[in-house]
């Protein structure tokens, strides 16, 4: 459902102009297909880690402390969809009552269920737009339960993964891969008690790998401790060579199959291989023959 | 559809709002919820950056007949006319007409079956693809059901 070129060219104009409605009806473009290009990076932030760990309440800290900074906050919040219905619960706003206080927060709720092989090549652009829009922190949030929701994060510049005490699901983080990409690590509910005991576990493991120097933070997002901590080290992370790697190949992966399950031969390629007439190999070589990138394909970044 | 279920004013139950959510997503539509006591600003503000197409308003308190048409003014003067409002919780027979005629397209009370929501949800989505002005800013004589 992609707009008319010159159509969604007067939509970016009408939203760089600073209309906060246009930038909505963008955003929904964009979530429509449309792959307007902006030249500026976005300054970006994902933020993942099991449900229940306090990761919408710990960004509406990040939200209040970077607003009071003179920063303008978005935040792009991802829910899964019903595998059932497809439709969606979209209810991270309810933990973050900063995101409704002022001219400078902008939230916009995601279902991860829309598109197929994932949200990908269009969080990206979402990510971009709102940069050019002058929204100068955009937060990418997650439930870090799947491969899925960690490829969504890797298309941010700097990965937060949060977890909470006594919940063993860092272990579950580490054998998705979340650890390894997470530039910082916040345990979360310092007032609660086996905080301490998770964090210093997390720190452990963190220990084990040569080189690695990140120090995981023990912060309370309901009582405001340790935040600007965490802030001062999201704002002052230096480029990681080896987790850059490791985001690109999330990148490149979701992206790969977001172009497979869009294609316009997925239905007709399935069904050959239903009736034995077409092996996985087959499928492969005869779906990369029929790949339309599109132009420069710069927009899938 | 994109719908934004929000509740306005100062009452804290939002049973009825979190049942209205649940089951329109199980009808297949992204749900927003808001959480309790936003103001009417808050509410249009939402709706706005959400790119919401249908906003429900769940009120419990008593103060539907200032607050809901608060809202709707808030969402014509944002340009948002095209947004089709319903509101559900208690509302007495006697205040509804009035609600009616400041763009509410339907009100549910206590007692619905969720289905009615869906049937609603459907038609609207019909009449306003025929070209029907049953946004919040459009002059429409038409209420559910």
């Amino acid at each position: 459902m992609a707009l008319a070129l010159n159509d969604i060219t007067d939509a970016v104009d009408a939203a760089l102009s600073g209309s906060r409605r246009e930038l909505a009806k963008l955003l929904t473009s964009i979530e429509n297909g449309a792959e307007p290009e902006f030249e500026k990076e976005a300054w970006t932030l994902g933020v993942t880690g099991p449900p229940g760990v306090g990761k919408s309440t710990l960004i509406g800290r990040l939200i209040e402390t970077w607003v009071a900074r003179g920063e303008r906050v978005a935040v792009l919040a991802v829910d899964p969809s019903s595998p059932l219905s497809g439709g969606s619960l979209l209810a991270d706003r309810i933990r973050m009552p900063q995101a409704d206080s002022g001219d400078s927060v902008f939230v916009r709720s995601l279902a991860s269920g829309k598109f197929p092989g994932g949200l990908i090549p269009q969080i990206g652009i979402m990510c971009k737009a709102l940069s050019a829009c002058g929204w100068t922190r955009v937060i990418i949030e997650t439930v870090g339960s799947g491969q899925s929701e960690i490829r969504v994060v890797a298309f941010a510049e700097r990965i937060l993964l949060v977890d909470g005490p006594d919940r063993g699901d860092i272990i579950q983080a580490e054998k998705a891969g979340i650890l390894e990409i997470a530039d910082s690590i916040a345990i979360n509910k310092s007032d609660l008690p086996g905080s301490e005991n998770a964090a210093k576990a997390v720190q452990s493991s963190l220990d084990f790998g040569k080189g690695d120097s990140r120090e995981v933070h023990l912060v309370s997002a309901m009582n405001n401790h340790g935040i600007e901590d965490l802030i001062t080290e999201i704002e002052e992370l230096e480029p990681n060579s080896r987790r850059a790697n490791l985001r690109n190949r999330e990148r490149l992966a979701v992206s790969w199959e977001s172009l497979i399950f869009s294609n316009s031969e997925i239905e007709s390629v399935l069904k050959k291989m239903g009736d034995g007439s077409l092996t996985v190999n087959d499928a492969i070589r005869h779906m990369v023959s029929s790949i339309d990138l599109g132009g420069t394909g710069d927009g899938r970044n | 559809m994109r719908v934004v279920v929000a509740k306005p004013g100062l009452d804290g139950h939002d049973r009825g709002a979190k049942v209205v959510s649940r089951a329109l997503r199980d009808g297949g539509h992204d749900v927003i919820y808001t959480g309790l006591r936003k103001s009417p600003d808050e509410i249009v503000r939402i709706v706005s950056d959400e790119d919401a197409q249908v906003l429900g308003l769940s009120t419990l308190s008593g103060a539907h007949g200032s607050l809901i048409p608060i809202i709707c003014n808030g969402l014509r003067e944002s340009g948002l006319d095209d947004v089709i409002v319903f509101a559900g919780g208690i509302i007495p027979q006697r205040d509804r007409s009035s609600l009616f005629n400041s763009g509410v397209r339907a009100i549910f009370g206590p007692g619905t079956p969720t289905s009615s929501l869906l049937k609603f949800l459907d038609e609207a989505a019909a009449r306003q693809s025929s070209g029907e002005p049953i946004g919040v800013g459009m002059d429409s004589g038409w209420h559910w059901p």
